[in-house]
């Protein structure tokens, strides 16, 4: 009996029958729906004959751009996964009054919470906020691609790896009962002994591989890949924004891998570096991940900032105010985005100086912040405001985002922060910043960018749809949050005793039910805006008269993104262009230099995918051949002299006179 | 029609008024306080969020692109003195919240000892601050009272207008605990010990609950706290040291089990030292305890010979379960004489006397001691004079 039991555990580690969440009739559900559409999905890529398709022309592509929607595919993907946790929170906390449990056990609970944190800041913020980077910034320097075409589709598919982990642990065990950020002891072996905890710490490291890669492309690409002309004060802001970004995920996400590593050997081989005995300290493992957790919030919002930089300014009509304070406040909040981290302890027992020290430098991030602010409102300030989505989002951004950010800086005052740490005020800070912020901003960028990448826009009237949904359902999900702090109400709380509070989160949820309407009103817009498409064709390549690079070109931009680089003599380099009266070179092409597809990136993610399996379930023979093949496809890679080629003059003669005989038709 | 709007609001302040805004009402000085931090901090804040939310209204509806009448200047992008605007009206209302700050977070440090009951009524001399041991279990909340020698668990008591003095850890993972009608919250660490003061300034009872998710009965980890008259108290005390219960080592690692929603229960006496025993995680017998083990690796350690008294650890208080590889689960043997480790376990720094109000003007506020000089502090009673080396 033993005999059998010690070679099942050799061959399946600690994976059992009894890891399928079978007596879960809500996971069951869930896993029936999701297999049934995974079916049907499969069933029609095979139908239509598009696997060759999709893996010639997408998961191999090593184009910035189809690289950018395809982090957009997974970050929407996601949303609806990590709303569905949200959605399903609401629920219990709107039930579970009048000794009622609600209908999800702790255990579930517990889970849901977790996995809605996890997913929504490391599977749908950052997939999109890097897909929108990845997509415009290359664009908006008047770059061909990035500056490691093949790293850029190592990194998506590296992150995309991670979502896949924390999709399983939905179906086979379980996922993390920590809290977003797990911390220790209570995500310890000790007191926390399945293997949940593990799914979080592998998602998270492979994901990170690829974040930390990205960012590390993006860097190069804007500092060295920039038209001439362009210098660093003529960049635009989304530009700014992103390489500020970029140098945070650089800076800080070896941090979250590190502190992770070590909770990792605490877990795997028995240290201590955590554990409450033997010298270990848990205070350390909080001040590691909010060194890296803080910086996160920042790696979100300042691409968002840069998105309605543009936006303001293109809906405008104007130039933007201020673009040089717009800069300096932005390299002002990365610097000091290091050191706030302990603002998110201040009840942790540090004394008053330090805690002092700590609300303070985090109250003078509100300034430079606050000087964007101004910059936006006196953008709009004597301009011709046409309320386009981008525009209405970034009105909604500015009106909701000041709210957020007073209560944030209210809960930087310690003492403050001493009576609402860890309430549902906090929770709704929180939420207010980055749905008023990421989110909004995230929205008009697509919005914005939308006719760039498919050449043709997205339906308007379906667009306010989903902006009235998600604006009101916002504030009506979250205004009451925010009482409920002042009443000393807790968060992750998952049954209540007094009853007067049941009200609040009955709005609290119809809000929520009014954000999923919002999110079906964008999917609707999306696809009834593929179906008119010719209705919505764009055919100028500047359907919003821009005032970027990415304009200049058409819509799709073709392979190359520019026939002949751009020269750049103002930081709204297009206006500028169109002003002097810019005259498309129709002759003179030349084979232009291109990387070749690989299929390299999504293999050793794929063997990403079972190495983190393995090392979850302690199937140890399986990580070992993992690990291995993982060192094995990177040294054949190696070998692989096929890197690039030349797109011949010809093609691109034809796709520019093309292009030429368009704008024609539109008397552009 | 802006009637009939105001008539629709009127429902909504009508569930505001039914609610209990602790936070912003409570009854315990230092919580007040802090809530008036909360009221001058947003009233600040609101001194610039309101004209610049008007302001986007206005210039959103007075810009809009159908006005002809509005003036346009597409190419206008700078104006210094409106830089400086901007860059000085958020710093200005930061320098005066940076200042309350700072004041504010010395004043209302939970680690100080109380100067006043309430507004305009200082400590008396000759009241000493109740003393009450907190110890957050899985997941209830034990009170230890020292000085009365009883034990309760979920249920507190206070006589009002006494200053109490909490000193606070927990069991297994972190908690934070909180009353809000009494004060802010501070975590409770296994291993770690965090102090709170605070007072109750009008009698009642209030809720108190952990503040910081804790695991799967975190949502049933509540406690009365009663603010009562000094008889009252009394009679609480009196009535828990009528119950036959001891709360001893045994006793205590029974309750210490993971449990959830326990009801309240009273323990008559308390074994001496009990909470100095959590708190360094020693209540096991035979297990070595952090203040002993910090005390060995303050004067070098043990080197090699350490491992000679690392035990493995055959259960614990979830029954033992380890991770996949690595050593067995252990634990270290006390190796001190009962009088050393005695000596080393009640060890406490001395607490910072109560400073005097004048630290709005900053100078009731000490430097803040250089850290290796403070380590060196903590570590004295220990630390025999260097061996010399020969």
């Amino acid at each position: 009996m033993s005999d059998t039991s010690s070679l099942q555990t050799m061959i399946f580690g600690k994976l059992s029958l009894e890891a399928f969440p079978l007596h879960e009739p809500i996971v069951v559900a869930t896993f029936a729906v999701v297999a049934l559409g995974g079916i049907a999905l499969v069933g029609a890529l095979t139908w239509f004959r598009l696997w060759g398709y999709l893996w010639r022309e997408w998961f191999t592509s090593v184009d910035h751009k189809k690289i950018g929607i395809m982090y957009m595919v997974l970050g929407l993907v996601m949303l609806l996964r990590g709303f569905a946790d949200a959605i399903m929170m609401r629920l219990q906390q709107a039930m579970a009054f009048g000794g009622s449990e609600g209908y999800l056990n702790a255990h579930h609970y517990d889970q849901i919470f977790t996995a809605h944190g996890v997913i929504m800041i490391f599977f749908v913020a950052m997939p999109m906020v890097t897909g929108l980077m990845n997509y415009v910034v290359p664009l908006q320097i008047g770059a061909r691609d990035v500056s490691f075409p093949f790293l850029n589709n190592f990194s998506f598919w590296m992150t995309t790896a991670g979502a896949v982990l924390v999709m399983f642990s939905l179906f086979v065990g379980e996922f993390a009962q920590t809290g977003w950020l797990a911390y220790p002891p209570l995500s310890g072996i000790s007191y926390s002994p399945g293997v949940g905890v593990d799914y979080y710490i592998w998602a998270l490291q492979i994901a990170g591989v690829g974040t930390t890669l990205s960012g590390i492309n993006l860097i190069c690409t804007i500092v060295k890949l920039r038209a001439p002309g362009m210098t660093m004060m003529k960049m635009p802001v989304f530009t700014w924004t992103s390489l500020c970004t970029n140098v945070l995920i650089v800076a800080t996400f070896p941090v979250l891998t590190a502190v992770l590593a070590l909770l990792t050997l605490d877990r795997y081989v028995g240290t201590n570096f955590f554990t409450n005995d033997f010298g270990g300290n848990p205070m350390m493992y909080v001040n590691l991940i909010w060194i890296w957790g803080h910086p996160e919030v920042y790696i979100l919002i300042l691409p968002a900032f840069g998105i309605f930089s543009e936006v303001a300014s293109t809906f405008s009509g104007k130039r933007l105010f201020g673009y040089t304070s717009m800069v300096y406040a932005t390299v002002v909040i990365t610097i000091l985005s290091y050191l706030v981290w302990l603002h998110h302890f201040f009840t942790m027992g540090s004394g008053a100086s330090v805690n002092s020290f700590f609300g303070i430098t985090t109250m003078i991030i509100s300034i430079p912040t606050g000087a964007k602010i101004f910059n936006w409102l006196f953008t709009m300030y004597r301009g011709r405001i046409r309320f386009e989505a981008p525009m209405m989002w970034t009105i909604a951004f500015m009106l909701t985002f000041v709210i957020g950010g007073m209560t944030g800086v209210l809960l930087a005052v310690p003492p403050a922060d001493f009576v609402l740490h860890n309430s549902l005020f906090l929770v709704a800070h929180f939420h207010n910043v980055i749905i008023g912020g990421v989110l909004y901003g995230l929205f008009a960028g697509m919005v914005y960018w939308w006719p760039k990448a498919f050449g043709f826009r997205l339906h308007p009237l379906l667009g306010k749809f989903s902006f009235w949904f998600w604006v009101i359902g916002f504030w009506l999900a979250f205004m009451p949050l925010y009482v409920l702090g002042l009443m000393g109400v807790t968060r992750r709380m998952r049954v209540f005793d007094d009853p007067s509070l049941q009200i609040w989160f009955w709005i609290a949820g119809f809000g929520a039910f009014l954000i999923l309407l919002g999110i079906i009103a964008f999917l609707l817009q999306i696809a009834y805006s593929i179906w008119k498409r010719d209705e919505l064709r764009d055919l100028t390549g500047d359907p919003w008269n821009g005032r970027t690079l990415e304009w200049a070109t058409s819509s799709p931009p073709p392979a190359y993104n520019f026939a002949f680089t751009p020269v750049v003599h103002d930081n709204d380099a297009w206006t500028d262009m169109k002003r002097r009266g810019y005259q498309r070179p129709l002759g003179g092409f030349k084979p232009i230099h291109m990387p070749s597809n690989t299929g390299t990136g999504v293999v050793i993610a794929g063997l990403s995918i079972m190495l983190g399996f393995a090392l979850i379930w302690h199937i140890w023979w399986l990580a070992a051949a993992g690990f291995a093949a993982i060192i094995a496809v990177t040294i054949a890679h190696t070998f692989n002299y096929h890197r690039d080629f030349h797109i011949p003059e010809e093609e691109v003669r034809r796709t520019e006179d093309e292009r030429t005989r368009v704008l024609a038709g539109t008397g552009a | 029609m802006s009637r009939v709007r105001v008539a629709c609001l009127l429902p909504l302040f009508a569930l505001l008024g039914g609610c209990n805004f602790v936070v912003l009402q409570p009854a315990g000085d230092i919580a007040a306080r802090q809530r008036d931090l909360v009221v001058i901090s947003t009233a600040l804040m609101l001194l610039i969020i309101v004209p610049v939310m008007l302001l986007v209204v206005i210039f959103a509806w007075r810009y809009r692109a159908r006005n002809d009448k509005a003036r346009y200047e597409p190419d206008w992008d700078h104006s210094t003195g409106l830089e400086l605007v901007i860059w000085a009206a958020p710093l200005l209302i930061i320098i005066c919240l940076g200042a309350l700050t700072w004041m504010g977070t010395h004043l209302l440090d939970p680690y100080r000892r109380l100067d006043q009951i309430a507004k305009g009524r200082p400590v008396p001399e000759e009241v000493r601050p109740l003393e009450v041991e907190v110890v957050a279990l899985d997941w209830k909340w034990l009170f230890i009272y020292p000085e009365q020698g009883i034990a309760t668990v979920n249920e507190m008591a206070a006589p009002v207008d006494r200053p109490i003095h909490f000193r606070i850890t927990a069991s297994s993972v972190m908690n934070s605990f909180y009353i809000p009608a009494l004060a802010g919250q501070i975590y409770a660490m296994p291993a770690m010990q965090t102090r709170l003061h605070g007072v109750i300034n009008r009698p009642g009872s209030y809720v108190g609950f952990s503040a910081n998710y804790s695991g799967a009965g975190f949502s049933g980890m509540r406690f009365s706290f009663l603010g009562q008259s000094e008889e009252e108290f009394d009679a609480w005390i009196a009535k828990a040291k009528a119950e036959s219960g001891r709360l001893d080592r045994a006793a205590y690692l029974a309750l210490e089990r993971p449990s959830e929603n326990v009801p309240v229960s009273r323990y008559g006496t308390v074994e001496a030292k009990l909470f100095d025993l959590i708190r360094n995680m020693c209540v096991e017998p035979g297990k070595m305890c952090q203040s002993e083990m910090m005390a060995i690796d303050a004067q070098g350690g043990l080197g090699l010979a350490g491992i000679a008294t690392t035990l493995p650890l055959a259960h614990d208080k979830y029954a033992r379960r380890g991770g996949g590889l690595g050593p067995q689960a252990s634990y270290i043997a006390s190796i001190c004489t009962v009088e050393e480790a005695e000596a080393m376990l009640t060890w406490q720094r001395p607490e910072e006397p109560a400073r005097r109000a004048t630290a709005i003007r900053g100078s009731g506020l000490s430097l803040p001691d250089i850290l290796s000089r403070r380590a060196q502090s903590v570590m004295l009673p220990f630390v025999p004079a260097r061996p010399s080396k020969s």
